[in-house]
């Protein structure tokens, strides 16, 4: 059976999902949803000069986009800002450690997508991440 | 009876393997799979027959036109219409619900006026009706009763003078409910309301008879009663189709054309402008054909049985959640899995071959009304069988597994 999409790391993470929840005194709140599956995820960062000290988020989602913003978060926290603005698709993908359907892509980087529009909003930047550039 | 067996044996994809495992097909709702009658016919048409109808008088497009035309008379014919002039050819239930906004309630409703809609409706019967609202029409939506039937107390309360049309799906995408259409045309028409049927779901399950239900207007689509995608159908009283302006404008759906003056051509061409879409008529044709063959009525039959059966095996598994209601509905069965999501019950079951829906099935506003993101949804048609069944409440078993 070919169900390996759902390998351990994929369900701990989705089962405990590190960094959930909410925190006080964030910099920046940056919700996003993906249409086609009604997944929803807020992100939140806190930043430390050059640095992210903090990262949480919400939502309800597949296994696959909970699991991703917890890897997300988990990689991402205490990175300096410079690092995380070069973090792509590929890296969520490596973080995941499975090989993902075209239709399944976008369960994967909701996470990615609400973090980077999170990181460029801090350093001045408006408007949504697009899919296209993750 | 039907012999779903036998009837499998039509339908080439059915021998396919996904993952290695036989493909169980169980997203009917969505579309259909092709018996090899439908397949063969097209092939044929466009190895013997195809040329542009309408347009010249050699012997391929005098072929090509009769077949173009018979197909509408067949059409016509499967749902009780008077004749091809009441069958418009359209791509599918969704242009249907737009020529209907265009054509008909654009150029009739006026500021105040109001269209009532339902909850359950799919967004092809809601998204196009929104348009108006720029004119001032109002739209109101009739409520839904715990078990997943329509309201009648609020039906009746919502359906005022002020409604000039009614327009409700026959038979829901999602909770399966088959809606009393009889009873709400005659409701609507009591109220000087027209009726717009949505039968994207119950033509291709069940014998949908015009003049018995009564309806103004019917919309479904082609490919989801094994014929092609984009061949669909809107059906229309000819009274009505008579004095609506067409929505599209361009050739074959002109009389007379000057260079600032056009008359319209006879029904129904006069809604089908420019080279149409001839293969999708042969296999609609063909399909109506196959189906008419084994009966609507066997096949309704058929996939109750199996509904039966599967309600009751999903019924035992721990944690289901299922929608719509419990007594009379289609064949289809939307769910939710404990509280795995939809898109993750539908991914293990893949690694089976079994092919189901899971999402928001393009009816957001009742997602939101049931209170879930989304849902996953098993539906059958002819070739379903309950050893399909017993694999696919198997397969549910195991993802629970997965996500313990």
């Amino acid at each position: 059976m070919n169900s390996n999409i759902y390998k351990e790391i994929i369900l701990d993470h989705y089962k405990n999902p590190r960094n959930f929840g909410k925190m006080n005194g964030a910099d920046i709140k940056v919700k996003d949803v993906n249409p086609l599956c009604g997944d929803e995820i807020e992100m939140q960062m806190k930043f430390n000069g050059s640095k992210l000290k903090e990262i949480k988020f919400t939502g309800q989602g597949c296994a696959i986009s909970m699991a991703s913003a917890s890897l997300l978060s988990e990689s991402a926290k205490g990175k300096r800002i410079d690092d995380l603005k070069k973090m792509n698709k590929d890296d969520i993908l490596k973080l995941l450690g499975i090989d993902i359907s075209s239709v399944r892509l976008k369960c994967a980087l909701l996470s990615l997508k609400a973090f980077k529009t999170g990181l460029y909003l801090f350093l001045g930047r408006n408007g949504e991440e697009k899919w296209e550039n993750l | 009876m039907l012999d779903a067996e036998k009837v499998r044996e039509d339908f080439p994809i059915l021998n396919r393997k996904i993952n290695g495992k036989p493909l169980i097909f169980l997203d009917n709702t969505s579309t259909s799979q092709k018996p090899k009658q439908v397949i063969d016919a097209i092939k044929n048409y466009y190895e013997e027959h195809n040329a542009n109808p309408h347009r010249s008088i050699y012997k391929l497009c005098e072929e090509a036109t009769e077949i173009y035309e018979k197909s509408h008379e067949e059409v016509a014919k499967f749902i009780n219409a008077s004749g091809k002039e009441e069958i418009v050819f359209v791509r599918n239930t969704n242009e249907a619900m737009n020529l209907l906004m265009y054509s008909w309630a654009m150029q009739n409703l006026k500021s105040g006026d109001e269209i009532l809609l339902t909850m359950m409706e799919h967004h092809a019967n809601i998204v196009p009706w929104q348009f108006l609202q720029r004119q001032g029409v109002k739209l109101k939506f009739v409520n839904l009763t715990k078990d997943g039937n329509l309201d009648n107390e609020d039906l009746k309360n919502k359906l005022t003078k002020l409604v000039k049309l009614v327009s409700i799906t026959h038979c829901s995408n999602v909770l399966g409910t088959i809606n009393d259409v009889k009873e709400i045309s005659k409701l609507a028409h009591d109220n000087g309301s027209l009726f717009v049927l949505d039968g994207a779901q119950s033509v291709p399950h069940m014998q949908v008879d015009v003049k018995d239900v009564d309806c103004d207007f019917l919309a479904f689509s082609g490919h989801k009663m094994l014929a092609p995608m984009n061949i669909g159908v809107l059906y229309g009283k000819k009274e009505y189709l008579q004095n609506m302006e067409p929505f599209m404008r361009g050739s074959d759906m002109i009389k007379e054309v000057g260079l600032t003056d056009t008359t319209w051509n006879d029904l129904p061409w006069k809604f089908e402008a420019g080279t149409p879409n001839v293969e999708g008529a042969v296999g609609l044709s063909a399909a109506i054909k196959y189906l008419d063959k084994i009966g609507m009525k066997e096949i309704q039959k058929h996939e109750q049985n199996i509904k039966e059966y599967a309600m009751k095996k999903m019924l035992d598994v721990d944690g289901i959640v299922v929608y719509g209601p419990l007594g009379e509905r289609a064949g289809l069965i939307s769910f939710n899995l404990h509280k795995i999501h939809s898109h993750d019950v539908a991914q293990v079951l893949d690694n089976f071959g079994i092919a189901i829906r899971s999402g928001h099935h393009c009816a957001i506003p009742l997602m939101k009304y049931l209170g879930i993101q989304s849902a996953a949804r098993a539906s059958f048609y002819l070739y379903t069988t309950k050893e399909e069944i017993d694999k696919f409440v198997a397969a549910l078993q195991k993802t629970k597994m997965v996500f313990k």
